[in-house]
C-alpha cells in the first residue's frame, strides 16, 4: 500500500534531486572544505554555492549572513543564548505562547537564570496580540522572538510589524521560520529581521541540517566553539553533503514558490477541508483561515480522541498528526490549541493534515471517502456527544 | 508510534461489548473530556448469584483506552462481583499482552470504572462516578488521590515518579506534585528517612555557618523542586532567624509565590534547620 503522506509539517520527503546532489560528497568528494589542498578545498565552492542558494530563499542581502547548523533547534538555541550573553544589562525577552518547544524551552532555561520572559497570547483563531506586545515591551527587552508561521495551525504571524515594534524599543527580532520557509515568500530585508531559523527537512531537504540567518552587524556569540568554521560563528567541520542538500532544497523550494505549486497545494488543502466540513458534523477548523500557509489545515473532531483517529487512518496508509494528549505522551493536549482556548472536547480530537506538492486529487478523495466512517465509528464508542459533553 | 501488541490492536479495531445496557444494574464512570480519556461501564448482574451476566462500555480515548475497556468487559463477564472486584489494572494489561508504560493509566481507568460499577450495584444501581478522595488529592491537574497513587505503587511495584505518572497520570501536567509523589513512594517503599546529624541550634551558628546551612538546604531540597517548574530561589540576606529569599525564573511571577515562600521554603528550612526560622520574600 502506497502511503498518503499528509504530515509534511512533521517532515517532508527529501527530493531525489537533492539526494543526487548530495551523493558525490560522501565517498567521492569527501575532502574537508577547510583543507589547503585542492581535493578538500574545492568543496568550499560547494558550501558557498549552497550558502548563496539558502540566502536567496529568504532574500538575505549577503550570503555570509547564513550560518549552517545541525537543525533549527540549534539555530533557535544559538539565538536565545547568544542574546542572553550579548546583552547582560538587559533581562527581558518576549516570545509567543504558541512557539515550538525549541524556542519555549530555552526561554524556560533563561528564566531559571533570572531572565523575565513574557509569552504573548493569541486569540481563538491563533492570531498574535500586537497590543499586548506593545504593552509589555520596554527598554529592558533584549529580544522579541516570534515564529513566522505556526506549525500546528499554519497561522502566519505579522513578523514585519512585530520587528518594527521590537526595533522601536531597541530590541532585536528573531523569527523561527521553520514552517514558513518554502511555503510562503520570505524576505528578511523587507521584514527587517535580525535572526531567522530554518530547517532543511521541512522543505524537502535532508534531516540533520538547518540554517541561521544573522543580519550583518548583529551581536552574536557562538553556541558551538572549537574551530574557525562559519567565520568562527559555528565550530565543527562543515557537513558538506548536507550543506549541499539544504542548498539544493532551497533552490527547488524557491522555484516552487512561483511555479503554481503553492496554488495547487492550497486548492487540495481547501478541497480536503471543505469535504470534511461537508461530510462530518461537529468539526471545527483551528487557526486563522484567512491567513495561513497554503499546505496546513488543523481540524478538530468533537467528542473523540486524536490518536484513535490516526490509528484508523494508518490502516489506509494515511499519515497525519494530532494535537491530542495521547500522541504527545505529555498527557495534556497541544499547548497551541490550549493557548487558543479550544474547548477540551475539541482539543483532544484535533488532526493536522499538512500537504506537499506531491499530493494528488485522488489521495484527497481517498481521505474524504475513508475518514467519515472512522469518525462515526469512534463516536459510537464515545460516551460523549453534543448532548452530554 | 506506540508499540501496541496485536491484541491491543484487535480490541481497539474490533471492540467487544460497545454500548450501554438499558436499565443497568450497575453503572460506573471515570475520567472526563478534560482529562482526555473517559469510560462509562454498565453491568447486568444476576441478583441471585451476583454473576455479571453482561457488561458494556463507552470510551473516549486513545487506542489503548478503548482496548483496555473492551478487554475489561470480556474479563468481567461471567465473574461474580467478588471475583470481578479482584481484577487489577495489571490483569487487564496482562490479558492485552501488555501496554506501553506511558499507557498503563488506561488499564487503571478500567479497574476504577469496574470498582465504581460494583459500588453502583451495591448502592441500588444509581450511576457512580469514580471519585478520588478530595481531601487527599495529590495531583490537582488530573484529580489523583494519595490512595490511588498508593494502590498503583503497591499493585505494580512502582519505584519512580515517572512510573507513577505513567500509571496514574499524577504529575503529568504542571508537575507541581512530583515532590509529594516522591514522598509517597518513599513511604510505601519503606525508604528510610535520612538520619539527621545532631545539629547545633540555628541561633548558635556563626553567620557564615548559617549561610552555608541555608544554602545547603536550598540546593538539596528546595531548588530541585522549583527547577521542575522552571524556577529557582536565591538567598539574599540573613538576620537572626529571619531568612530573606528571592524567587527567580518561573517562580518570580507566580501567583503562588507567597505560598511557595511560606508553605514550602520556610517549612523545609524549619524542618531541616530550626523551627523558629521565618522566611521573607526579598
Amino acid at each position: 500500500m502506497k502511503e498518503i503522506y499528509l504530515d509534511n509539517n512533521a517532515t517532508t520527503r527529501c527530493y531525489p534531486q537533492v539526494v543526487e546532489a548530495m551523493l558525490p560528497y560522501f565517498s567521492e568528494k569527501y575532502g574537508n572544505a577547510s583543507s589547503m589542498h585542492t581535493f578538500g578545498g574545492q568543496n568550499r565552492h560547494a558550501v558557498e554555492t549552497a550558502r548563496a542558494q539558502m540566502a536567496a530563499l529568504i532574500n538575505a542581502e549577503h550570503a555570509d549572513e547564513i550560518i549552517f547548523t545541525s537543525c533549527a533547534t540549534e539555530s533557535n538555541d544559538s539565538v536565545l543564548f547568544s542574546v542572553a550573553e550579548s546583552f547582560p544589562q538587559k533581562k527581558h525577552i518576549i516570545t509567543s505562547a504558541v512557539e515550538h518547544p525549541a524556542v519555549l524551552e530555552p526561554c524556560h532555561v533563561l528564566e531559571s537564570r533570572g531572565w523575565r520572559v513574557d509569552y504573548i497570547r493569541v486569540d481563538a483563531q491563533g492570531r498574535f496580540d500586537l497590543d499586548e506586545l506593545k504593552s509589555l515591551i520596554d527598554g529592558d527587552t533584549a529580544l522579541v522572538s516570534v515564529m513566522w508561521a505556526n506549525n500546528e495551525t499554519g497561522t502566519i504571524f505579522p513578523v514585519a510589524e512585530i520587528a518594527k515594534i521590537a526595533h522601536a524599543h531597541g530590541a532585536l527580532f528573531h523569527t523561527d521560520a521553520v514552517q514558513a520557509a518554502g511555503k510562503i515568500a520570505i524576505d528578511v530585508q523587507a521584514a527587517d529581521v535580525d535572526f531567522l531559523s530554518v530547517s532543511a527537512h521541512k522543505f524537502h531537504g535532508p534531516k540533520g541540517i538547518g540554517a541561521l540567518y544573522v543580519r550583518r552587524g548583529t551581536r552574536f556569540v557562538p553556541y558551538l566553539v572549537g574551530g574557525h568554521q562559519e567565520k568562527r560563528r559555528r565550530a565543527g567541520t562543515e557537513n558538506v553533503p548536507y550543506i549541499v542538500g539544504i542548498g539544493k532544497a532551497a533552490e527547488l523550494a524557491q522555484k516552487r514558490l512561483t511555479d503554481g505549486s503553492m496554488q495547487k497545494i492550497a486548492a487540495l488543502r481547501d478541497k480536503l477541508e471543505k469535504g470534511i466540513v461537508a461530510a462530518i458534523p461537529d468539526v471545527k477548523i483551528n487557526g486563522d483561515v484567512q491567513n495561513r500557509v497554503p499546505n496546513t489545515t488543523n481540524i478538530s473532531f468533537g467528542y473523540i480522541e486524536g490518536e484513535s483517529i490516526l490509528m484508523y487512518l494508518n490502516d489506509f496508509g494515511i499519515c497525519a498528526s494530532s494535537g491530542s494528549a495521547c500522541t504527545s505522551g505529555s498527557l495534556e493536549p497541544s499547548h497551541v490549541l490550549r493557548a487558543m482556548k479550544v474547548p477540551f472536547q475539541f482539543a483532544h480530537g484535533s488532526i493536522r493534515f499538512s500537504l506537499s506538492d506531491e499530493n494528488t486529487e485522488a489521495e484527497i478523495d481517498t481521505v474524504l471517502k475513508e475518514l467519515p466512517p472512522i469518525i462515526e465509528r469512534l463516536r459510537k464508542i464515545s460516551p460523549f456527544s453534543k448532548e452530554n459533553a | 508510534m506506540w508499540d501496541y501488541t496485536d491484541k491491543v490492536m484487535d480490541h481497539f479495531k474490533n471492540p467487544r461489548n460497545v454500548g450501554s445496557i438499558p436499565n443497568a444494574d450497575g453503572t460506573g464512570q471515570v475520567g472526563s473530556l478534560v482529562c482526555g480519556d473517559a469510560l462509562r461501564l454498565t453491568l447486568k448482574v444476576n441478583k441471585e448469584t451476583e454473576v455479571i451476566e453482561d457488561a458494556k462500555f463507552e470510551t473516549f480515548g486513545c487506542a489503548s483506552a478503548i482496548a483496555s475497556s473492551s478487554m475489561l468487559t470480556e474479563m468481567a463477564k461471567g465473574k461474580t462481583l467478588d471475583e470481578a472486584a479482584r481484577i487489577t489494572n495489571q490483569d487487564i494489561a496482562d490479558e492485552l499482552g501488555n501496554l506501553p508504560p506511558e499507557k498503563m493509566h488506561c488499564s487503571v481507568m478500567g479497574m476504577e470504572a469496574l470498582e465504581a460499577a460494583i459500588k453502583s450495584y451495591r448502592q441500588g444501581g444509581k450511576p457512580v462516578v469514580f471519585e478520588q478522595q478530595e481531601e487527599k488529592l495529590v495531583c490537582r491537574c488530573f484529580n489523583v488521590s494519595e490512595e490511588a497513587i498508593i494502590k498503583a505503587i503497591r499493585l505494580n511495584h512502582l519505584t519512580t515518579v515517572e512510573d507513577v505518572t505513567h500509571f496514574t497520570k499524577a504529575g503529568g501536567a504542571c508537575g507541581r506534585c512530583k515532590g509529594d509523589i516522591q514522598k509517597i513512594l518513599d513511604k510505601v517503599n519503606g525508604a528510610k528517612a535520612e538520619e539527621q546529624p545532631v545539629q547545633k541550634p540555628f541561633g548558635e551558628l556563626t553567620i557564615v555557618e548559617k549561610i552555608k546551612a541555608v544554602e545547603k538546604v536550598l540546593e538539596e531540597e528546595i531548588r530541585p523542586k522549583l527547577n521542575m517548574d522552571g524556577g529557582s530561589a536565591e538567598l539574599i540576606d540573613l538576620s537572626g532567624n529571619v531568612v530573606k529569599i528571592r524567587l527567580v525564573g518561573m517562580c518570580s511571577g507566580c501567583m503562588n509565590a507567597q505560598a511557595t515562600i511560606k508553605n514550602f521554603i520556610e517549612k523545609t528550612l524549619q524542618e531541616k534547620l530550626d523551627a523558629t526560622i521565618t522566611v521573607e520574600q526579598a
